[in-house]
């Protein structure tokens, strides 16, 4: 269309110069969400490259690197699941959920070990966890059958098919990785309160959990047939009275707590003892966010903070303008996940959370996490896009 | 002018906005949540957290690693770890204080039951001989009384640790005591001199033997322990671990069979000498071992200097002085097949040549004769050496004399030169040529005399100014046994991890290839096959009975001031052997009395087959 016109004299008409732009869908994009992953992937990787300096003898920069080559491919695969109808996804949604189901078995078979934990399968050059995939693919697949179910049954066989259908694979995941199956949790509730489900259900749903929660972590335990493994129970719990047991899961959070809050207004820069020390854990991962707040203090962590604040607000947004409920509930669900990850995981840095071992989006150093979050950046930016091209008439696909 | 399409929307459901405003309430509540936490925690109470934080410190402790095993070919072990309590003091931790240091001191007397002087004394002696910021080392093996009673009461003698340390230990008591050497802790010029970067103040480190060849092997790494400290100093936990690397087991080439037979026949005789092992083809040593001997684990404890100054007092017989390796022997008889090839290749005497012993011979106005003047008759090549005809070999040096053939063989027999073992302490022993014997005289004009035809004469048959270790000789048997081939003499068998996996492995090493006849050969390995077991050799009485056919050689060498040393060199299986054994005893008379039994003692191990007793023979000498 406009490409055919001809080039006039030396320099290369506007429309030309932006056929790139265009072609990657870059001006149709949400510039904002872009920007708060960007911003919040340079924040990993500078805080990687200043504070696990060294922790690998041999290779200064082992985390910085890897870091920095997760985000490239997360990129890539962000601009190229924007490119595609997230529409599509829904068509798609039995395969995407019986994939989603199916690799998670795979771990219970072939899975291996990390972190106390069993929740990665063994790749050629990488080390992936399905369950952090399985974030977006039950995001597309769950809010999918929600559409499948408006039109058929009473409310609460709906509100209970959804249940089942989002608790099914959360169920499977709380074998293997409780802060996962968590965020699974999470989805599903935001998935059934965007789909419009009853409040009374909800409700309902509510009640459930607390009954299920206090039986799981209280009288289960106390009738003598533990559900949690111990050290699931004990990092749950021990938020809640920080011990001086060096080692224990209350020692590592007290120490995190105490890394984040000697941070003060500025930071304490080079001087961050608590994290270059080791008296915080796994710096590079779970607790990256004590590290940023100790070494860049207030002003550091709060820049963190708001770069999540818009990008879940960006999210939000993407609900009202979305052209279909079926992008509505993709942009509830993915908006939710990450609400809640950001929400446990700085809990837990802060010390007002348990020890979940939930990662914080595009900061924790992860390749399947950091790759599965740009999947959901770049979902949400096709909504942004097909939103666009309904106003706007159809751009190049 | 702009295009407006018109798309169908997807009908939304009533109160979605509503639902919107709820998870956006939601999230903002928690984000809220956040934002006054990290408020509240940095911003208002930041100051008390600054203060913990910097109270927070860490302090890194190094963690030993065990030493790897010493096992023998079998895989018995001979050198183990055990762990012992030792009472320790970190000297950074003992005041300069005058007073303050005596008041320490005293109490630690007090609690381990001596007095002031002994505390102060010990504790200067080892801030002496260790390098700076080593432990002091007060006790090794402390009993549990004491152990308990200190960890009990460690708030009242904070300046004591109770630490465990590796300490070797010898399950087979004093088998292969001289191979396997000792350890000890690392000392200040240890640490300037060594070049490996993890060494540091209170490691052991191989000091003799085969702990200090592969010490490299044994040692392992350290790991470190980081530990948390408040700021005075004070331990509040352990932070991180870093493993040590337990050092690898070390496979030796002995033979315990070969090794205990050895051991225990040479004791029986109650005189110092050695014995020599070694596997023909691949160098590898079966057995080796020297009396008297030493009981390893001494050097686990404190050794009083009188203990020490037994250990080396030469009349006792120097128990630590490796004769196998470090003994410097004239040989006798046992040269001869050296000589013998020597002349071959020189075309002096061909296998038939004859020579007509009368026991007595006059050569360049000076007498020579036969032990005891025994006459022989008419000897060739092989008889000779069955009989051990000194004149055969008077006559060879004689015409050897003038050319360096004799010590040209010699030397490509190894003698005269380090076999390269790997075993420290080994004598390069001393092969007398014209050139070497008047360089020696002009240093010490008392002890030599300047070269004359009567020295090549004399090291025709092993003796003069000819110094060979039990061990030279081993290797030149060997040679002689293989074909030629001058092996490099080992120990190690393999290295093994602390789960008993094959990490690596020792491979033969050739030093050089002599150029020997197999005709030449054949005749001396017959004359010492009849030495051994035809009924007029040397050693008949001892080997007559042995049903393995061996090749096998006596040797009585004259020392001055000394009765005679008693050898014996022997392979088996004849023709085409596998092991060559030597033997010494220093005073042991004639070889088949002393020297031949204790490697026919070691032989009958090795094969497993005892020899019958033979009567007759003419039980001939040398």
């Amino acid at each position: 269309m406009e490409s055919s016109r001809a080039t006039r004299g030396g320099v290369r008409p506007y429309h030309e110069r932006t056929q790139l732009l265009d072609w990657l869908g870059i001006r149709n994009m949400d510039g904002w969400i872009a920007f708060s992953a960007l911003g919040l992937m340079a924040c990993s990787l500078f805080t990687l490259h200043q504070a696990s300096r060294g922790a690998i003898p041999g290779a200064p920069d082992y985390y910085l690197q890897r870091q920095a080559l997760y985000g490239l491919v997360g990129i890539v695969a962000m601009f190229a699941i924007s490119r595609v109808d997230y529409s599509r996804f829904r068509e798609l949604r039995v395969g995407i959920y019986t994939f989603l189901c199916a690799s998670i078995f795979a771990v219970f078979t072939f899975g291996v070990a990390a972190r106390g934990s069993t929740n990665s399968l063994e790749l050629p050059f990488f080390t992936f966890q399905p369950a952090e995939l399985g974030k977006v693919l039950l995001v597309l697949s769950l809010a999918g059958f929600v559409i499948d179910g408006v039109r058929r049954g009473s409310e609460g066989q709906r509100t209970i098919r959804i249940l089942a259908l989002g608790f099914a694979p959360t169920g499977l995941v709380l074998l293997q990785d409780l802060g996962t199956s968590l965020v699974f949790g999470a989805i599903t509730i935001a998935i059934m309160v965007a789909a419009g489900v009853r409040w009374t259900h909800l409700a309902a749903i509510g009640a459930a959990l607390v009954v299920f929660i206090t039986t799981v972590l209280v009288l289960m335990p106390m009738a003598g047939t533990p559900v949690l493994k111990e050290y699931q129970q004990e990092r749950l719990t021990s938020f809640l009275a920080p011990s001086s047991n060096i080692g224990d899961a209350g020692y590592q959070q007290n120490q995190a707590k105490v890394a984040a809050g000697s941070g003060g207004t500025t930071g304490r820069g080079d001087q961050a003892t608590q994290s270059r020390l080791g008296f915080v854990p796994e710096r590079h991962t779970d607790f990256i966010f004590a590290v940023v707040a100790e070494r860049y203090g207030f002003v550091g962590a709060a820049l963190v903070l708001s770069l999540f604040a818009l990008l879940f607000w960006r999210a939000l947004r993407l609900m009202t303008l979305s052209k279909n409920f079926y992008g509505t509930l993709v942009a509830a669900g993915i908006a939710a996940a990450i609400m809640f990850q950001v929400f446990v995981n700085v809990g837990m840095n802060l010390g007002i959370m348990p020890i979940t071992g939930i990662p914080l989006p595009l900061m924790s150093y992860g390749g399947s996490a950091v790759i599965a979050t740009f999947l959901m950046i770049g979902v949400l930016q096709s909504i942004h896009i097909e939103s666009r091209a309904g106003q706007k008439g159809p751009w190049i696909r | 002018m702009k295009f407006q399409p018109v798309i169908p929307r997807t009908k939304r459901r009533s109160g979605t906005a509503l639902r919107v405003a709820v998870i956006g309430g939601a999230g903002l509540v928690l984000f809220g949540i956040l934002f006054f936490r990290l408020w509240s925690l940095q911003v208002v109470t930041g100051d008390r957290y600054l203060a913990e934080a910097n109270d927070n410190r860490t302090r890194e402790v190094r963690v030993r690693a065990p030493r790897g095993r010493i096992l023998d070919r079998e895989g018995d072990v001979l050198v183990d770890n055990r762990t012992s309590m030792a009472l320790q003091l970190d000297p950074i931790e003992i005041p300069t204080d005058v007073q303050a240091r005596r008041r320490i001191f005293k109490s630690i007397a007090g609690v381990m039951d001596k007095d002031l002087g002994w505390v102060r004394k010990k504790y200067r002696d080892e801030i002496a001989d260790n390098p700076p910021g080593s432990p002091v080392t007060l006790a090794s093996d402390v009993d549990d009384d004491l152990v308990y009673y200190i960890q009990e009461h460690q708030a009242e003698y904070p300046e004591i640790q109770v630490n465990r340390v590796f300490v070797r230990k010898y399950p087979q008591g004093l088998e292969a005591a001289h191979l396997l050497g000792s350890v000890g802790e690392v000392t200040a010029e240890d640490l300037e001199e060594s070049d490996l970067p993890d060494l540091a103040a209170g490691d052991t480190l191989g000091k003799t033997g085969i702990e200090q060849t592969y010490d490299s092997l044994l040692r392992g790494a350290a790991g470190t322990t980081k530990i948390q400290v408040d700021s005075t100093g004070k331990v509040k936990g352990q932070l991180a671990q870093d493993m040590p690397k337990p050092g690898r087991s070390l496979r030796l080439t002995l033979d315990p069979k070969v090794q205990t037979a050895g051991e225990a026949s040479l004791a029986s005789f109650g005189l110092p000498g050695a014995f020599v092992a070694m596997d023909v083809n691949t160098g590898e040593i079966l057995g080796m071992g020297s009396t008297p001997t030493f009981d390893p684990a001494e050097f686990t404890r404190p050794l009083t200097q009188k203990r020490v100054d037994e250990l080396y007092d030469e009349d006792g017989g120097a128990p630590l002085f490796d004769r196998a390796i470090g003994g410097q022997y004239p040989v006798g008889s046992i040269y001869k097949p050296i000589t013998a090839l020597a002349a071959l290749d020189a075309g002096i005497i061909t296998p038939s040549t004859v020579v007509n012993d009368t026991g007595k011979i006059e050569i360049a106005d000076q007498p020579f004769q036969n032990a005891g003047a025994q006459p022989h008759g008419p000897v060739d090549l092989r008889r000779s050496l069955e009989v051990s005809s000194d004149i055969y070999y008077y006559l060879l040096g004689a015409k050897m004399n003038g050319s360096d053939q004799l010590q040209d063989w010699s030397a490509q027999f190894g003698i005269g030169e380090p076999t390269g073992i790997d075993v420290p302490g080994e004598s390069a022993g001393f092969l007398p040529t014209k050139a070497s014997v008047n360089e020696r005289q002009r240093q010490a004009p008392d002890l030599l005399d300047p070269w004359y035809i009567g020295q090549n004469i004399q090291l025709a048959i092993g003796q003069g100014y000819l110094q060979a270790s039990p061990l030279q000789m081993a290797v030149a048997y060997s040679a002689l046994g293989n074909g030629g081939k001058v092996l490099k003499p080992r120990m190690l068998l393999q290295t093994e991890d602390a789960a008993g996996r094959v990490l690596d492995q020792g491979d033969p090493e050739v030093v050089r290839e002599i150029p020997i006849d197999p005709a030449d050969r054949q005749v001396i390995m017959e004359g010492l096959h009849d030495a051994a077991q035809e009924p007029e050799g040397t050693s008949y009485p001892v080997f007559g009975g042995f049903p393995v056919p061996v090749a096998g050689k006596t040797g009585t060498a004259e020392r001055q001031d000394k009765a005679d040393q008693a050898w014996y060199a022997v392979l088996a299986p004849y023709p085409d052997p596998e092991i060559a054994v030597v033997t010494t005893v220093e005073e042991g008379g004639f070889g088949a009395d002393t020297a031949a039994p204790v490697a026919l003692q070691m032989l009958s191990a090795y094969f497993g087959k005892q020899a019958k007793a033979v009567s007759g023979g003419t039980g001939n000498v040398e």
